[in-house]
């Protein structure tokens, strides 16, 4: 209906809100962004070694380890609910991947055929078509993780049981299969492709350590799809008002189903990164990481009430988290501390929060 | 207004609804016309929601039939409502808190823009949209301000904002003045005379006698599950519809 409009609006009783009272200017991530740079000043007054490129390196490869699973978990979040399995979704999804390379890559092993075969001297394992093996192994890796995270959608968008109570359970349950397919051995990742394996998680590009580039680019596409798509308009709807979204005719038992699927990828990939830094699965791997994952989530700006988060915060939650572990051990404090303090640093990034939504 | 010659945008005939053994609606005559607002009122259980949650799909009528424009319709989700023209205006406004005006008037039909092989959100489009709707209501409202920040006039524009996008035939309003301040409940008014203006049909379901008798052409009482009366305002007062409410008197 094109009704020409009798008077354009005017804005004479509503003010506009200044620019630094808006967006990202009046987020929680930019307060703790800025407690980040304060930080790292301090931390280059405090140590000689903290800026050398040998360090830098250090802690990017290292809050990178955790990043690209917080970037999931944030998804989850926002949108009102929480995610307790990545850090065995880690781990598992790490054993199915070394697992996979490694029986595809021993001949006699069932499908191992299609994949390897023997050198002319009988003893060197040599693959079919280079490369292969290594996908195949990530693909069947990240199918696990696709699964489970399908699992957990499942049972809260469409079963309706409470997401920390279904996420706790998968920890139990996923762990748990992780010891049952390695017998609580953990695994190793082999065979002839397991070169290309170890360049790709834990080699570097010009400098650059693989994991953070990862990150980055993980990131950017992150902050496209939740400002700029359909479906991250409906993940922020959903954390703000769950009822509002369903009456408003969006698809809320879908939404919520993918974005479990998205933080167990994460995780999943996560898993499989770290893997190829540590050189092995083992069955205790990323033990308790969804602590960690979950903090720097929170400690970036991401709202466990659901409606607020974002990759800057989760990114930026990580780095700070690796600077302190970083800088306590650079300034020689004693290393038990590290715990102490995080738990410190998460209470007081969401109370600077609380304060200053107060005062506005 | 509601003269023989003009079609009814919705017209209900014996409509009926139970619930096991609870007989929620019985024989609900009702005819709505374009740019009529109708007043329902009723006493807490007189069937109200019920009849408001039929017309707007929430579930199937047990009996009787619904025709809306003309033709015979039957509606099993509240989309089906929604894409032949109703609209519901939800008493707690159904409204995203940390979303912008613009994304909450767009929420589940965003405007998208193709680059490449991807749909994005057509940002710049919503706003102005979403500023005209504003305009057309003359609502003071930002559509890129969080919702949050806003007044309950400003979130009541909004959520009707909303109705407006898709051209709705007829607008339900369940307590739209319930929980607001009284200049917000003026404003409110304001924009139910815009919508009746623009040739909508307004339902305006409400406990307060006011604001029904402030903006109403009709009034329709509701009382254990039956219509017990409908009038032309002009005919009644609220003193009549006090004791239809509540029984002292029958039927009218």
């Amino acid at each position: 209906m094109a009704l020409p409009m009798e008077s354009p609006v005017t804005f004479s009783n509503v003010g506009k809100t200044a620019w630094w009272q808006r967006g990202v200017f009046a987020s929680q991530t930019a307060y703790v962004t800025l407690a980040l740079l304060v930080l790292l000043v301090i931390m280059h007054f405090a140590s000689p070694y903290f800026f050398t490129e040998g360090n830098m390196q250090n802690v990017a490869k290292n809050f990178s380890f955790i990043a690209i699973a917080t970037l999931g978990v944030t998804f989850v979040i926002i949108t009102g609910g929480i995610d307790l399995s990545v850090g065995s979704m880690m781990c598992f999804s790490a054993m199915i991947t070394s697992m996979v390379m490694t029986a595809l890559s021993t001949p006699g092993m069932p499908g191992a055929s299609l994949f390897v075969h023997l050198a002319a001297d009988g003893k060197t394992v040599v693959a079919n078509v280079p490369g292969l093996i290594l996908v195949t192994s990530v693909l069947s890796g990240l199918g696990v993780a696709l699964i489970v995270g399908l699992v957990n959608g499942f049972c809260i968008a469409v079963l309706g049981l409470s997401p920390f109570v279904t996420t706790l359970g998968m920890l139990s349950i996923v762990r748990g299969l992780g010891y049952v397919v390695s017998n609580g051995r953990g695994s190793f990742p082999g065979g002839p492709d397991a070169d290309y394996f170890y360049r790709l998680t834990s080699g570097d590009l010009l400098g650059v350590p693989m994991p953070f580039l990862y990150l980055v680019i993980l990131a950017l596409i992150m902050a496209v799809v939740l400002h700029h798509t359909t479906f991250g308009r409906h993940v922020f709807a959903l954390g703000g008002n769950e009822k509002a979204a369903e009456l408003t005719g969006v698809a809320v038992v879908r939404v919520k189903i993918e974005v479990y699927v998205i933080c167990a990828l994460a995780a999943g990939l996560q898993g499989i990164i770290i893997c190829g830094w540590l050189g092995s699965a083992p069955a205790n791997m990323a033990t308790s990481y969804e602590l960690n994952v979950i903090a720097a989530a929170v400690i970036g700006g991401a709202n466990l009430a659901g409606g607020i988060g974002g990759p800057l915060g989760a990114i930026v939650g990580c780095v700070l988290l690796e600077v302190i572990r970083n800088g306590l051990v650079l300034a020689q404090v004693n290393s038990y501390w590290q715990q102490t303090l995080v738990g410190v640093i998460i209470i007081l990034a969401v109370l600077v929060d609380r304060v200053r939504s107060r005062m506005l | 207004m509601a003269s023989a010659s003009v079609q009814p945008v919705l017209e209900l005939t014996g409509i009926g609804k139970e619930f096991g053994a609870i007989r929620a609606l019985h024989d609900v005559d009702l005819q709505v016309y374009p740019g009529e607002v109708v007043g329902l009122m009723g006493d807490n259980g007189a069937g109200k929601s019920t009849l408001v949650k039929v017309i707007a799909g929430n579930f199937p009528p047990s009996h009787g039939e619904m025709r809306f424009d003309g033709n015979a319709v039957q509606f099993y989700r509240p989309v089906d409502a929604r894409a032949v023209g109703i609209e519901v205006v939800y008493q707690d406004l159904a409204l995203s808190d940390n979303l912008t005006a613009a994304a909450n008037v767009f929420l589940g039909r965003e405007l998208k823009r193709r680059i490449g092989p991807f749909a994005l959100l057509d940002h710049k489009a919503m706003a102005a949209r979403a500023l005209e709707l504003f305009g057309e209501l003359r609502s003071e409202t930002r559509p890129d301000d969080l919702v949050k920040q806003m007044s309950g006039g400003q979130r009541q524009a909004v959520a009707i904002a909303r109705t407006r996008l898709s051209n709705a035939k007829l607008v339900m309003m369940d307590e739209p003045t319930a929980a607001i301040s009284v200049r917000q409940v003026e404003q409110v008014l304001g924009l139910i005379h815009r919508l009746k203006e623009q040739g909508v049909a307004v339902m305006l379901i409400s406990h307060r006698m006011p604001d029904v008798f402030a903006v109403c052409d009709r009034v329709v009482v509701m009382r254990r599950g039956e219509k017990r009366a409908d009038k032309p305002i002009a005919d009644t007062s609220p003193e009549e519809v006090t004791a239809l409410i509540t029984g002292a008197k029958e039927a009218a």
